[in-house]
Parts: structure tokens; C-alpha cells; sequence
């Protein structure tokens, strides 16, 4: 049986925990509703490019295409960006997002391909390095800005696209979480590069659109910005995610440290009567044996 | 009537209104928009966007950096990666 200070004490060490899980879990609340907007924000922009892309897209096509649209030709090397969050204590969110870039990698070596791995984000790195060391081709540090915003996204997807052209990879594939609430985040596997072909837009009014300069001149100009649009959104994602997936979790753990302050009151209170109850038999003892 | 004028960044819908003209400059060239224009795209160089809010007003100038202009039915959509002021 413990004795009472060291039941005393692991009370009071749950209480300081409680504290500090209950204050992570206020703060992302209010960050959670921030990264909301955020990601609202960002939509308009996405809507309109994909729009365009889709009725360019459809105008320019065979051996004409950039390459970012048509491709290298073969899809035998793939590269998985995986987005994961810079900072702990949001749950499940990054084990999953591994487990699915996991998923997809195996997937993708049964099917006889290569692949490797760009990372985005701190807390991929471990888990991942552990079964595809070698796989890992590079990365990119999001934690040394408090937000990362567009202009990371910019260099996220320069550096893919040099990548691309250099011949390092047929197709990559990003990996990030949708945040559909702040219980759940699916993470998704969704082709960057060749930028998948859209859905042929809805036939146009037969207006004629001109274009200055060219249509291809537009659309190669246009695909390395979507695929910087979608990098951002997978940003702004992943931002919401964590919060909505640290709020989630940093309620339940609160909740937990509360369960165990009740269990350990009582079995504090327990230890204490049997102390004076036992000090009542020795004295009582004590009395009649004179 | 006006022209409808929409300025998109990834960041944010930073306006959506109706205006009497607007002056963009295109890689080819500065073109001035007003409504009833003919369905026209053109990629962006960095400069300043020139917004006419009635036809003698003084023109509000929005610095952009790189995107595309989209004029159609529905007005002018302009997409800039940044946006100074």
C-alpha cells in the first residue's frame, strides 16, 4: 500500500498534468477556429483555378501538353509527399497519416514500382525513417515559421517541380489529412504530378476565349501554380487537423486526469481512515492493558 | 451597369465588387477592362492593377505579383499569388 505523501504527492502531479492538457486544449480551440477560416479563405482562390485549368486543360492536349500535365511517359518512380504536423500532442492524426503513406507505398511496391518519400513536417520523419530509410529523398522544415502559409507552399512545390524536370520521379502523389471535423481527419492520397486531368468542364458557352499569350503559354504558366494551390491547401489542412485533432485529444486526456484524481482521492481518503483506525486500536490496546 | 471585379489571393477573397473599369497589366500589355468585354485570359506581369470605381473617378492602384487575368461573362477575375496594399 502507498503511503500517504507519495499518494499526496501523485495527486498533485495528475492535477499539474490536468492543468496543462486543459490549457493545450483551450489554446487549440481557439487556433482551430483561425486555421478554419483560413482553409475557407483559401478555397475561392482553388475553385477558380481548377475551373480554368479545366477548360484550358481541354483545350490543349495531346503532344502539345507541358510535361507537368502530360507526364514523363512511364510511372515507374513514384514520390509521396507526406504532410505531416510539426508538433505532438494531437492524437492519432500523424500515426495515420503514416499509416496511409504506409498503405500506399506497399501498394505501390507490389505493383512493382519504386518508391520514395518527400516529407513535409517533423513528426513524419521518425516513423517513416524507420521501414524506408534509404526511400527518404529529402524534405522540408515547416516548423521554423509559427504558420506556414503560401510562401512555403511556393517552395514546397519550386523544389517538386525542379525535381520533376531534373527527371527525379515519373508521378507524386501528396498525402495529407481532410479535415471533415474536429473528430475526424481522412487522410487522402491524391496525384500532383502529372497534374491529373480535370473533369472536362462543362461544355462553354461556345464563346470564344482569347488568350494572351498563347494557350500553352497560359497553361504552363498555370500548372506549377496549381500545384503550389495544392500543396496550400494540403498546408491549411494539415493546420486545421492538428489543431481540430489536439483539441480532441487534449479534452479526452483532461477528462482521463480527472477519472484518476477521483480514483486516487478515494484511495487517499481510504489509506488515511485505516491509518487513524489503527492508531485508535493501538491506543485502545494500549489503555486496557494497564 | 458595371463591371463585376473579383481579386483572389490563396489567402483570401480580397474584393469582389462592382467597378467601371479596370486596367491590368498583362505580360503583352496593360489592357483596361470594362463591362461587356470579350471572354479573354491573359497571364499577369508585376505591376499595378488600376481600379476605375465610376468612369472621372481617380483610379485606386492594388500592387500584384504574378497570376492571371480571366475576363468572361460573369466580369473580371483577377488570381494573384501576392497582393501589397
Amino acid at each position: 500500500m502507498a503511503s500517504l505523501k507519495e499518494l499526496k504527492g501523485r495527486i498533485n502531479s495528475v492535477k499539474s498534468t490536468q492543468k496543462i492538457t486543459k490549457a493545450k486544449q483551450m489554446v487549440a480551440a481557439a487556433k482551430l477556429r483561425k486555421a478554419q477560416a483560413a482553409a475557407e479563405a483559401g478555397r475561392p482562390y482553388a475553385e477558380r483555378l481548377a475551373a480554368v485549368m479545366a477548360s484550358l486543360a481541354t483545350k490543349v492536349s495531346g503532344d502539345s501538353a507541358p510535361r507537368l500535365l502530360a507526364g514523363t511517359g512511364s510511372d515507374e518512380r513514384h514520390l509521396l509527399v507526406v504532410v505531416n504536423t510539426d508538433k505532438g500532442l494531437c492524437g492519432g492524426l500523424n500515426a495515420n497519416l503514416v499509416k496511409a503513406a504506409k498503405v500506399k507505398a506497399r501498394e505501390l511496391i507490389a505493383a512493382g514500382k519504386s518508391v520514395e518519400f518527400y516529407l513535409v513536417g517533423k513528426k513524419g520523419r521518425a516513423p517513416i525513417r524507420r521501414d524506408y530509410a534509404k526511400e527518404i529523398t529529402g524534405g522540408f522544415d515547416t516548423s521554423v515559421v509559427r504558420n506556414p502559409g503560401f510562401e512555403e507552399a511556393e517552395n514546397i512545390a519550386e523544389e517538386l517541380v525542379s525535381m520533376f524536370e531534373a527527371g527525379k520521379f515519373d508521378v507524386a502523389h501528396l498525402i495529407y489529412p481532410i479535415f471533415r471535423s474536429a473528430l475526424v481527419q481522412d487522410p487522402t492520397a491524391q496525384q500532383l504530378i502529372p497534374v491529373p486531368a480535370p473533369k472536362s468542364a462543362t461544355a462553354d458557352s461556345g464563346a470564344v476565349v482569347e488568350y494572351e499569350p498563347g494557350e500553352e503559354e497560359i497553361l504552363e504558366a498555370l500548372l506549377p501554380r496549381y500545384v503550389k494551390t495544392q500543396i496550400f491547401g494540403a498546408l491549411l489542412e494539415i493546420a486545421a487537423s492538428e489543431q481540430g485533432a489536439s483539441m480532441t485529444a487534449m479534452d479526452n486526456a483532461t477528462r482521463n486526469a480527472g477519472e484518476l484524481i477521483q480514483k486516487l482521492t478515494i484511495q487517499y481518503n481510504r489509506s488515511r481512515q485505516a491509518a487513524i483506525t489503527t492508531e485508535l486500536v493501538e491506543i485502545i490496546a494500549g489503555a486496557e492493558a494497564l | 451597369m458595371a463591371l463585376h471585379f473579383e481579386l483572389v489571393t490563396p489567402a483570401q477573397l480580397v474584393r469582389s465588387e462592382d467597378v467601371h473599369m479596370v486596367v491590368v497589366p498583362g505580360t503583352e500589355g496593360e489592357f483596361g477592362v470594362l463591362e461587356g468585354h470579350a471572354p479573354f485570359m491573359s497571364t499577369i506581369r508585376d505591376g499595378a492593377l488600376k481600379i476605375y470605381k465610376s468612369a472621372n473617378a481617380a483610379p485606386e492602384e492594388i500592387m500584384i505579383q504574378g497570376g492571371f487575368a480571366e475576363v468572361g461573362d460573369a466580369g473580371i477575375t483577377v488570381l494573384a499569388e501576392h497582393v501589397a496594399g
